[in-house]
């Protein structure tokens, strides 16, 4: 049983930990909470749906056009929500009021579009059972699992060696000095943000098709863990995404198995803020970024 | 300077523009309202449903229940009805901003609704206080008539369909130990787990463990896989259809194959079309039976069928019910004003048969019906025998 529990607490945590690489990358090169992070999610989530049950496409073509979807909007609320406000040199928590903004748009339009009914994908995606040593695990949760933890390693490789990860570092460092150096922030920001809304898309199948679960509002209790994750895990740090999203998630696996089921949310919060208590930078966190711009 | 002056004016312009637009609207629902009261003979009626949101297919059903009942009065002609639909969107303060507009701007007669029972126990005392009848067509928690004198339901209180799902499952599973799930931050759910638990205890089954989720949770793997060492003979489950069906299909993955008895919130199609394959064996109790041999059913089942294209469920079968009650009362009261006499006249209800059966008003203005416990069979509910 604890080790069937805990791989349930490595699925659920790794769909978090998904979930939370898109925030920490924009928040990482913005220094910008996105909100409407979990909407794009949500939207992903229905697309990969209508692709795989309407145009009858495979689940991995859906999971692509999904991943194409969430970057169009990540492009689109780029140019809409976010650019207008950095050209004006606001305040810093417009560009948040502006997030939620769009999140509370998409929810809407979500709504409209695809109706209130949560919907699922057909079982045949899910159905495929691999038992080992008595333990059970989903094919879908093998893949998140992979998933996640591969594009951890590949989001890592490509901002610390690539040419276009390094302006990515040296955006996120300091703009103005940045552009100085010839790195097109524009284009950084924008490719940054549609990276970012391309992952939370891809998330959405990937979720959707782990719990089966996809209705309008499924973006805003998902975006919230994926929040408490990037706190934990440390600002902008793609490793403590990836470590926060999975201790959060058996945390909250293990307060149902070994203690009572109601207070679930309390104890994996409450963990939340014992280790912030201990480190407040969070796991991974450095103490300099903490000053930012 | 001159950016500035420009600014202020353009904050002035805007301010009047807004001020038109409001008192144009305000002057244009005026005549709106004039025109529906001029007419003296419609009776208004203001619904709360759960439109929109997780909860959706319930508020849906009973606006296409309540809708048919209201053609097929409206052609008899007796009595003419007018639905004023509002949606609470499932949560307790929009259901009070809904009541208050019906009751005030609209000016209805009377209120059928809201959906879940948390949401009635928020406005039924203001609706009280202000003497408007109102009836849950979908309500089954304890204590709901006791609100007040103006409060009814015609719904199956789940402490009579609860207990009648166990006993049966009891009998024809030879239940020993079960555990019982429920989400606990639901009011139809906690009040379902209570009934669960007494019945249980009164006839002697053990109850091994009591899990709880919360609503919208996705997933229910840790309670689930709790469940499954300790072997029970049936999981009791009192929640809203969207979870149900999640534990259903979680559970059938993790092999747990045994039947699984739910409250009112099992009560839906979506359930079978969520949960697929999984929502074999499991089990609710409901005044509602599509497959009895009955007339009126059967032309409620037709009718409902061609005009919505789909099949319909227990909650458009009790709003059928609720308006078709509700219109008999108004012609007996000759009044489409009246509210006092309207409940007067309604707890008087005794000899109606409808969709749902035979019906009447206890004295405490709760139904007295006969229930059929039901299980899925194949994707489709079967009578438990």
């Amino acid at each position: 049983m604890f080790l069937q529990q805990l791989i349930n607490g490595i699925t659920l945590g790794s769909t978090y930990a998904l979930i939370a690489l898109g925030y920490t990358l924009i928040f990482g090169v913005l220094n910008i909470v996105n909100m409407a992070h979990g909407e794009i999610f949500m939207f992903g989530a229905f697309i990969g749906l209508i692709l795989a049950t309407k145009f009858n496409m495979s689940i991995f073509s859906a999971l692509l056009g999904a991943m194409v979807a969430g970057a169009v909007l990540g492009y689109l609320m780029e140019r809409l929500a976010l650019r207008p406000l950095r050209r004006r040199k606001v305040s810093e928590l417009a560009p948040l009021i502006s997030t939620i903004g769009v999140s509370i748009f998409l929810e809407s339009l979500a709504l409209r579009l695809f109706g209130p009914q949560a919907q699922s994908f057909p079982s045949i995606y899910a159905a495929q059972l691999f038992e080992v040593g008595g333990l059970k695990i989903s094919a879908v949760q093998i893949i998140i699992l992979a998933i996640s933890f591969g594009l951890m390693v590949a989001l890592r490789f490509w901002l610390a060696k690539t040419r276009l990860g390094k302006s990515i570092r040296a955006t996120a460092e300091n703009i103005e000095t940045a552009n100085l150096l010839g790195v097109d922030t524009q284009k950084v920001i924008v490719l940054t943000v549609m990276l970012a809304s391309a992952l939370g898309g891809g998330a959405g199948v990937l979720v959707g098709l782990a719990f089966n679960a996809i209705e309008p509002t499924m973006g805003i209790t998902m975006g919230f863990k994926g929040l408490a994750v990037l706190i934990l895990g440390g600002l902008g740090n793609i490793t403590g995404a990836m470590v926060g999203g999975l201790l959060l998630g058996i945390a909250e696996i293990f307060s149902v198995a070994y203690g009572v089921s109601s207070y679930r949310d309390a104890v994996a919060f409450g963990f939340i803020i014992l280790l912030l208590f201990l480190r407040p930078q969070g796991i991974f966190g450095s103490k300099e970024q903490q000053g930012g711009r | 300077m001159v950016t500035r002056s420009i600014k202020k004016k353009g904050i002035v312009s805007l301010f009047l523009m807004v001020l038109t637009v409001m008192v144009l609207g305000c002057s244009s629902e005026k005549s709106g309202n004039k025109g529906a009261a001029s007419d003296g003979s419609t009776a208004k009626i203001g619904v709360v449903s759960y439109l929109t949101g997780a909860g959706a297919a319930y508020g849906e059903s009973i606006r296409q229940g309540l809708e048919l009942a209201s053609d097929e009065v409206n052609a008899k002609g007796k009595v003419k009805l007018e639905l004023i639909f509002e949606d609470s969107k499932g949560e307790k303060n929009e259901a009070i901003n809904a009541v208050n507009k019906l009751i005030h701007k609209d000016n209805v007669l009377s209120l059928i609704g809201p959906t879940l029972s948390g949401e009635m126990f928020a406005v039924g005392p203001i609706v009280n206080q202000e003497g408007v009848p109102i009836m849950g067509t979908s309500l089954t928690v304890e204590g709901i008539t006791e609100i007040g004198d103006y409060v009814f339901r015609n719904s199956l209180p789940d402490s009579a369909a609860i207990p009648q799902s166990v006993k049966k499952a009891k009998e024809k599973f030879n239940l020993k130990k079960v555990a019982i799930m429920y989400s606990d931050n639901n009011d139809l759910a906690v009040s379902g787990f209570k009934i669960f638990e007494k019945t249980l205890k009164e006839i002697g089954v053990e109850v091994i463990a009591v899990e709880t989720f919360a609503d919208k949770n996705t997933d229910f793997s840790a309670q689930l896989t709790k469940i499954a060492t300790l072997n029970p003979d049936a999981i009791m489950v009192a929640g809203l259809y969207q979870e149900a069906a999640l534990i259903l299909k979680k559970a059938r993955e993790i092999g747990i194959t045994v039947p699984v008895v739910g409250n009112n919130g099992f009560n839906s199609p979506q359930l079978i079309k969520s949960a697929g394959n999984a929502a074999d064996g499991a089990i609710v109790a409901s005044p509602w039976f599509p497959g009895k041999d009955d007339a009126k059913v059967k032309s409620f089942i037709a009718a409902y069928k061609a005009k919505y294209k789909k099949e319909p469920d227990q909650f458009a079968a009790q709003a059928y019910d609720a308006l078709q009650i509700m219109a008999i009362a108004i012609e007996k009261t000759g009044s489409v004003t009246d509210r006092q006499k309207l409940r007067d006249t309604l707890a008087t209800v005794k000899d109606y048969s409808g969709v749902t059966g035979k019906f009447a008003f206890d004295e405490k203005r709760n139904p007295s019906m006969d229930v059929t416990v039901l299980v899925v069979k194949d994707g489709q509910f079967t009578e438990l025998k």
